[in-house]
């Protein structure tokens, strides 16, 4: 099969698959809960290995990585719920913590074993074309079946409980008074977290895999204050960054999911700036066009107090404007058609009644 | 493993690691302190992602390995993150976690891609860099650890200069910033001396690992203290003893990792104060807890005990209607007040004895008092 398109329908598959759970990371201010639980499945992996006794199958590994993003989340709920550290202190106590665990597990027993650490922290997609197994007589890349999977599981997951995640999400209390169980939800979602992560693990590694639930929905949050709107856009720019992202690392010879992860974060960038919701730049341009506006009502205002054409050596003084501004705001008000240019100056142009 | 002690003072290798990693404990200790304070704990984890970009352009645009170089790059991607991160925070409506998510993870990716790009290049003097970035607490040797102490030397003794300054700042900003101290200043300067022991920390336990020798020490040494300057002398202690056990650790076998075993240790010496710190540890919480409701419990049994005397008679049989539990139960709730002293046995089954009624009659008054505060809300 083409490899760029095993490649990339891989890659849109997991960036799909993260987008859907990362919106609502995003949105519940779990977002480096995420980083957690993709850290904290290498201990879950490496021990589904060891009860396996070395099978490298996926669901074993799923379900290690499951079970192991699940005690993260626990745990990390625990530490802040006794207040002894507060939230943010204790995501960054037990990933670490977990992790080392993982890492000292691989280098104990697992040395020799093709659980290559590098490969679990960056993972390779470019390896995607060569896994495939057999269904129904046709040679299927594993990559595809595993995430196509898991964005189907997620797909359902967010359409079913939409409105419980929707009400969850931005009003817990409620959601708890109206008897949702937001805590299982909560699990629920984490869960689902965890499995992604794994499912992604051979395509994009286990620190990149936060790029992919984190970026996208963070730049559709700064593009709309929709919800549906949000889930499609994050999707639109997870899809935009793995194309654009593969394209980029072919020709650069440089690594597949860290460009993508690079395009995602340029994606962010631009949103950043010119979001025509609060985008720096547009914010800024909107805030320049409202001032003219104001100044030149004031200058029309100023003008119709006198019956004479007012030179612009007097507006200057009348307003301490720089002469530069004044032409602005005189183009501003000509543009609006307030104004009009005459030979002893400026006069505020009746409206042709 | 007293052998493995006495290494430390013979062998070179195990001397500079243990040496490294301790004084990589103490700068992350200190400094950890102040960013798990001003809620920032996770900033170092960005930190040490974000400068793997960095590291690598210096690299590319260098040709060369020297360590301080790689560190000033990684350093100074590492700030452009924060930088980054302050911006979001400041512009946008983007949660914070979201905010060091996005710089972490595209800083990062970035990183991973200029890495590959390196290494596909065929540049013969890349080897080794990868090491350099993921932690090779094993390959420390002399000259790093003088680059560890003039660093982590600078950070504490600027630490030291502007200690009033930063404590203010850590507890209350906004009287800081009405004294006239130049908050944002100071806030970037105690940042840029985070990124400083995060680069540090990179070439001893790695990019993934350094997080938690900034939060851990901190988190720990809380538990023990209410005092900032105590805190952070622990902070110091903790880290540094988890540097050297988990180096030696590391020597007392192969294929033993030092980071991880340093971040391991650290974790034991968390859990330990989390539990057992005097006063605010769990066990002494969960002790008070179960005393505070043993003490409820016995109060709400004397007073049931006390209302039946009064109106009827207090024997097993009607204190297990009123409490809707089995005679047996009853009859053992009786000999525990017996035991107290604030009942007897007399022969209508039993009595209040004064000292009950007294205990009794002090219950009721303190509880009277409540409905009126209830009703008075």
């Amino acid at each position: 099969m083409n490899a760029d398109l095993v490649i990339t329908l891989t890659a849109i598959l997991v960036s799909v698959a993260s987008a859907l759970l990362g919106t609502f990371l995003v949105l519940r201010r779990m977002a480096l809960m995420s980083d957690a639980i993709s850290h904290a499945a290498l201990p879950g992996i490496v021990l589904a290995y060891w009860l396996s006794g070395g099978e490298r199958a996926t669901p074993v590994a799923l379900a290690g990585a499951a079970a192991a993003g699940l005690v993260t989340v626990t745990l990390v709920e625990w530490l802040t719920r006794s207040g002894k550290v507060k939230n943010d202190a204790a995501i960054g106590i037990v990933f670490p913590a977990l992790f080392s665990l993982g890492v000292l597990a691989v280098s104990l027993y697992f040395r020799q074993v093709h659980l290559d650490l590098d490969a679990v922290l960056y993972g390779e997609i470019a390896y995607a074309p060569f896994n495939t197994l057999t269904l129904g007589g046709r040679e299927i890349p594993e990559s595809w079946l595993i995430m196509g999977s898991l964005a189907l599981l997620n797909l359902l997951f967010v359409l079913l409980f939409y409105k419980e995640l929707k009400l969850a999400t931005f009003d817990a209390g409620l959601a708890a008074a109206l008897g949702f169980a937001p805590g299982v939800l909560h699990y629920a979602l984490m869960t689902l977290v965890s499995f992604t992560a794994v499912g992604a693990f051979q395509s994009v590694g286990a620190i990149l895999i936060v790029a992919f639930l984190i970026i996208p929905p963070a730049t559709a949050y700064l593009l709309t204050e929709r919800l549906p709107v949000m889930i499609g856009l994050a999707v639109g720019v997870g899809v935009v960054s793995s194309l654009a992202g593969y394209a980029l690392a072919i020709w650069l010879d440089a690594s597949i999911a860290g460009m993508m992860a690079t395009v995602a974060g340029i994606c962010f960038a631009l949103a950043f700036f010119f979001s025509p919701l609060e985008g720096l730049l547009t914010t800024r341009i909107r805030r320049e066009r409202d001032r003219l506006l104001v100044a030149a009502r004031l200058l029309v205002a100023h003008l119709a107090h006198h019956d004479r054409p007012v030179s612009e050596q007097e507006v200057i003084e009348e307003f301490a404007w720089n002469p530069r501004f004044l032409k602005r705001v005189r183009h501003k008000a000509l543009q609006m058609g307030w104004l009009e240019v005459t030979q002893g100056g400026l006069r505020p142009r009746h409206p042709p009644q | 493993m007293l052998e493995t002690v006495a290494h430390v003072f013979t062998d070179y290798t195990l001397r500079n690691v243990a040496l490294g990693s301790a004084l990589l404990g103490v700068v992350g200790g200190v400094l950890g302190a102040f960013a798990v304070l001003r809620r920032q704990s996770l900033l170092g984890d960005v930190l040490a992602h974000a400068a793997l970009p960095g590291i690598c352009l210096a690299f590319l645009l260098t040709g060369s390995k020297v360590p301080l170089l790689l560190l000033l790059g990684g350093g100074l991607a590492g700030w452009l993150a924060s930088l980054g991160v302050l911006a979001v925070l400041r512009h946008t409506r983007l949660p914070e976690d979201s905010a060091l998510g996005v710089m972490l993870s595209s800083f990062f990716g970035f990183g991973v891609a200029l890495l590959t790009f390196i290494q596909h290049s065929n540049n013969a003097r890349q080897a080794g860099l990868d090491q350099f970035i993921f932690g090779q607490a094993a390959t420390i040797v002399a000259s790093d650890v003088l680059n560890f102490m003039v660093l982590g030397g600078l950070a504490l003794f600027i630490v030291g200069l502007f200690y009033k300054e930063f404590k203010l700042l850590s507890f209350d900003p906004a009287y800081a910033h009405s004294l006239g101290l130049p908050v944002r200043g100071l806030g970037t300067l105690l940042t840029s001396l985070t990124v400083l022991a995060v680069m540090v920390g990179l070439q001893t336990v790695g990019v993934v690992l350094m997080a938690a020798l900034l939060i851990a020490p901190a988190a720990a040494a809380r538990q023990w203290t209410d005092r900032l300057s105590t805190l952070i002398g622990l902070a110091a202690l903790f880290g540094a003893l988890a540097g050297v056990s988990g180096a030696l650790l590391s020597a007392s076998r192969e294929n033993l990792p030092t980071g991880p075993l340093v971040v391991i240790t650290m974790s034991a010496i968390l859990l330990v104060s989390l539990f057992f710190a005097p006063l605010r540890g769990l066990v002494w919480d969960w002790a008070r807890a179960r005393q505070h409701r043993r003490r409820v419990y016995l109060e709400r049994l004397l007073l049931d005990a006390h209302v039946l005397y009064n109106h009827e008679q207090l024997s097993p049989q009607t204190l297990a209607l009123r409490r809707r539990e089995s005679a047996a139960v009853a009859r053992r709730h009786l000999e525990v007040l017996r035991a107290l002293g604030w009942v007897e046995p007399n022969q209508n089954g039993y009595a209040l004895t004064p000292t009950g009624h007294q205990k009794a009659h002090e219950l009721e008054q303190a509880m009277r008092v409540l409905p009126k505060t209830v009703e008075g809300k």
